[in-house]
């Protein structure tokens, strides 16, 4: 079963790349939905069966791999932005960056001090490079949804390694961080909306008149 | 008794949402915020024992954010049936829901030993805040609540990542993972260091920048700019020590490991920086609410710098805590009185605010007079608590420093303070029905006064709590 969860893991860093380096805004939330199910998934493979197991997964499933991507589809179509134009940093240098960045990241997670029954699985570089190419994807964007995107990227990277510790979490509090995650999106979504319509255009960086001169 | 703190203002919340009068629910509002502060004081007479295995245990740390949370929200409550009035241009339910939302998460924040739990509060602090900075509806609120949104969420993901270094920390040592505070101290000394280390940058990063700790405070200005003064209060009053009670649990964390002094060091010269910037950007301030932002910058700083130095400064860093939080409450209700009658948060417009408006005008005045730690009000006993404990302790450098950025801010502030409320009223000025009455001026009146009454006397029961809250704190020998 952990051969098949490294294999989703690489999948998973795939889409990474797949966000990083797409300008269609459709085709990214898409691709984060896909990151989001595979997650759901992935507590099942690692963890014996139990209906804490079962009802994690469901509300995993239905809310990265469908609630949110859905708000998020909507405030695309009501704010009329299929594209990401100009990003402060082009796809090619981010799409490097992200490369260079997962592969630190795997550097970096051998000489960490795991328990031995982790050290041969992706677990821990998987989660450290999708954090990075969350932040990335943070910092590089203009358009607020890329954003939204950026940051539901970089929770599943602390998701990933939230994976390892299933024991000490329990499940009220996994439960409370996915809705916190769920209203968050819904707010940014409803904000996204109103950007739209007092700048007519999603564009973060005419975000502008707030500055220290 | 704790289930009801936390229900008490949800139920509220529901109420609230199915009022349809907008003239109604600030008073619904300010009810449920009294029945909430008399539990808070019911609880602090007779407090329950920790229940449900460790994950609720209201302690003396807990008790004193809870407290300065419960009356600051109860003034905030009332002056919004009086502000409110003023603002029929739109509706108030998403505003009336959201406070009250925000107040069953802080008690919950206050109540739990729980790591887990706490953070989850916490952020839902962060979101429920969120449509309340946009009250105002224009460009300028709706840019402020997505930088706060996006760096606020981003900061407490931040900590969760901490939370979950802590409990990898403790499957590697083999202890029960747990991310319970009491389990967490006790197996200290047995987790793995260098997770824990990870763990406690990660959570100083993260709750320090829902905190607005230099140089993580980039939305503070924006956010308590733009957003209404009663939710300004709230945020820069309440809010922040809420962080700043989460902080305290990391350092009771790090008492219990070997990474007290790290974490020490770090809080010093976040609290420093932040106190500087402050300094810097308060000068010349030409926004006033702007002004309050950094000066609210400046105290979260002060706040760090005690808790690093340890020792006496602790008991000024409690005490800081209500002192900070009630003069903040103090100046953002009446800056949001001046702000109404000018119809301008701009002191170029804003002149001779002790003619117009003599109650709010006076009252800015003498908060700004007890924010920059001014004798008789209680900011002056936590500050020089915290500055001659400095100099106790031979931390020369850090006292030194502590005492120019006051002496700086003090100057600074006072530069757009006193043309405010000062001068003549420019003749051009904007005429506003806004007019002074009982219920905009009297919640921050009273306020002030117990500011006042704080600085010149601690009553006994307070000051048990504060000590035993210190003593939760102390670096064992």
């Amino acid at each position: 079963m952990i051969t098949i969860a490294d294999q989703l893991l690489v999948l998973v860093l795939l889409i990474n790349f797949i966000s990083l380096g797409t300008s269609r805004l459709m085709f990214s939330i898409r691709a984060v939905a896909a990151q989001g199910v595979i997650l759901g998934i992935l507590p099942g493979l690692i963890h014996p069966f139990s209906w804490h197991l079962v009802g994690i997964t469901a509300g995993i499933i239905a809310i990265k791999g469908f609630i949110i991507p859905l708000l998020l589809n909507r405030a695309v179509r009501s704010a009329e932005i299929k594209r990401e134009v100009e990003p402060f940093l082009g796809y090619v240098p981010t799409l490097l960056l992200g490369a260079l960045f997962t592969a630190l990241s795997f550097g970096f997670a051998s000489k960490l001090p795991l328990l031995p029954e982790h050290q041969h699985y992706m677990f821990v570089p998987a989660s450290i490079a999708t954090l990075m190419a969350g932040f990335l994807i943070l910092t590089t964007r203009r358009k607020a949804i890329s954003q939204v995107i950026g940051y539901l990227v970089l929770e599943n990277g602390i998701f990933i390694f939230g994976l390892l510790l299933a024991d000490a979490m329990p499940i009220m509090v996994e439960a409370g961080a996915l809705l916190d995650l769920l209203v968050g999106t819904f707010v940014m979504g409803i904000v996204i909306n109103h950007i739209s319509r007092e700048f007519s255009s999603l564009d973060t960086s005419r975000l502008t008149s707030l500055k220290e001169e | 008794m704790l289930a009801a703190l936390i229900f008490l203002p949800l139920i509220g919340a529901l109420a609230t949402w199915l009022i349809r009068s907008d003239h109604l629910r600030p008073m619904v509002l300010s009810l449920f915020a009294l029945g909430h502060l008399g539990i808070t004081f019911l609880l602090l007479i007779d407090t329950p024992p920790e229940s449900l295995g460790g994950w609720f245990h209201l302690d003396a740390l807990g008790k004193i954010v809870l407290l300065s949370t419960s009356i600051l929200f109860l003034f905030c409550a009332v002056y919004s049936i009086g502000y409110l009035a003023y603002r029929q241009e739109r509706s108030n339910r998403v505003l009336c829901v959201g406070l009250l939302i925000c107040l069953s998460a802080a008690s919950m924040v206050t109540i739990t030993h729980h790591l887990g739990l706490m953070w989850v509060a916490l952020e839902t602090t962060t979101i429920s805040m969120a449509p309340l900075i946009y009250f105002n509806r224009n460009a300028r609120s709706i840019e402020a609540t997505w930088k706060y949104l996006l760096i606020c969420s981003v900061g407490v993901a931040l900590a969760l990542i901490g939370l979950y270094f802590l409990a990898y920390a403790t499957i590697v040592a083999k202890v029960e993972p747990s991310l319970l505070l009491d389990d967490l101290m006790r197996d200290a000394g047995q987790l793995s260091s260098g997770w824990v280390h990870a763990a406690f940058v990660f959570l100083l990063v993260g709750f320090g920048s829902k905190m607005g700790l230099a140089p993580l405070h980039t939305w503070k200005p924006d956010a308590y700019g733009e957003a209404p003064g009663l939710v300004g209060a709230m945020l820069a009053g309440g809010l922040v020590n809420l962080a700043f009670l989460a902080l305290l649990r990391v350092y009771q964390l790090c008492l219990a490991t070997q990474e007290i002094a790290f974490f020490q060091n770090a809080l010093v010269v976040m609290g420093l920086i932040s106190m500087l910037f402050a300094a810097v950007f308060m000068a010349r301030q030409a926004d006033f609410k702007r002004m309050l932002a950094y000066s609210s910058v400046e105290h979260v700083g002060i706040m760090a710098v005690a808790l690093g130095i340890g020792g006496k400064a602790i008991f000024g860093a409690l005490f800081h805590i209500l002192a900070n939080g009630l003069t903040k409450g103090v100046l953002f209700l009446s800056s949001g009185n001046i702000h109404r009658s000018y119809n301008s948060k701009s002191t170029d417009h804003v002149r001779g605010a002790l003619r117009r408006l003599p109650w709010s005008g006076g009252l800015f005045l003498a908060g700004f007079i007890a924010i920059t730690g001014a004798p008789p009000f209680a900011p002056f006993i936590s500050e020089f608590t915290i500055v001659s404990s400095a100099f106790i302790q031979g931390r020369m450098l850090v006292g030194a420093l502590f005492l120019i950025s006051l002496a700086i801010i003090f100057i600074g502030m006072a530069l757009t303070v006193l043309p405010m409320v000062m001068g003549d009223i420019p003749e051009e000025s904007e005429k506003t029905s806004y007019r002074d009455s009982f219920l905009t001026v009297g919640p921050p009146l009273v306020l002030l006064l117990l500011v006042f009454l704080l600085g010149v006397w601690i009553p006994q029961p307070l000051m048990d709590l504060l000590r035993e809250g210190a003593a939760l704190l102390e670096v064992p020998k």
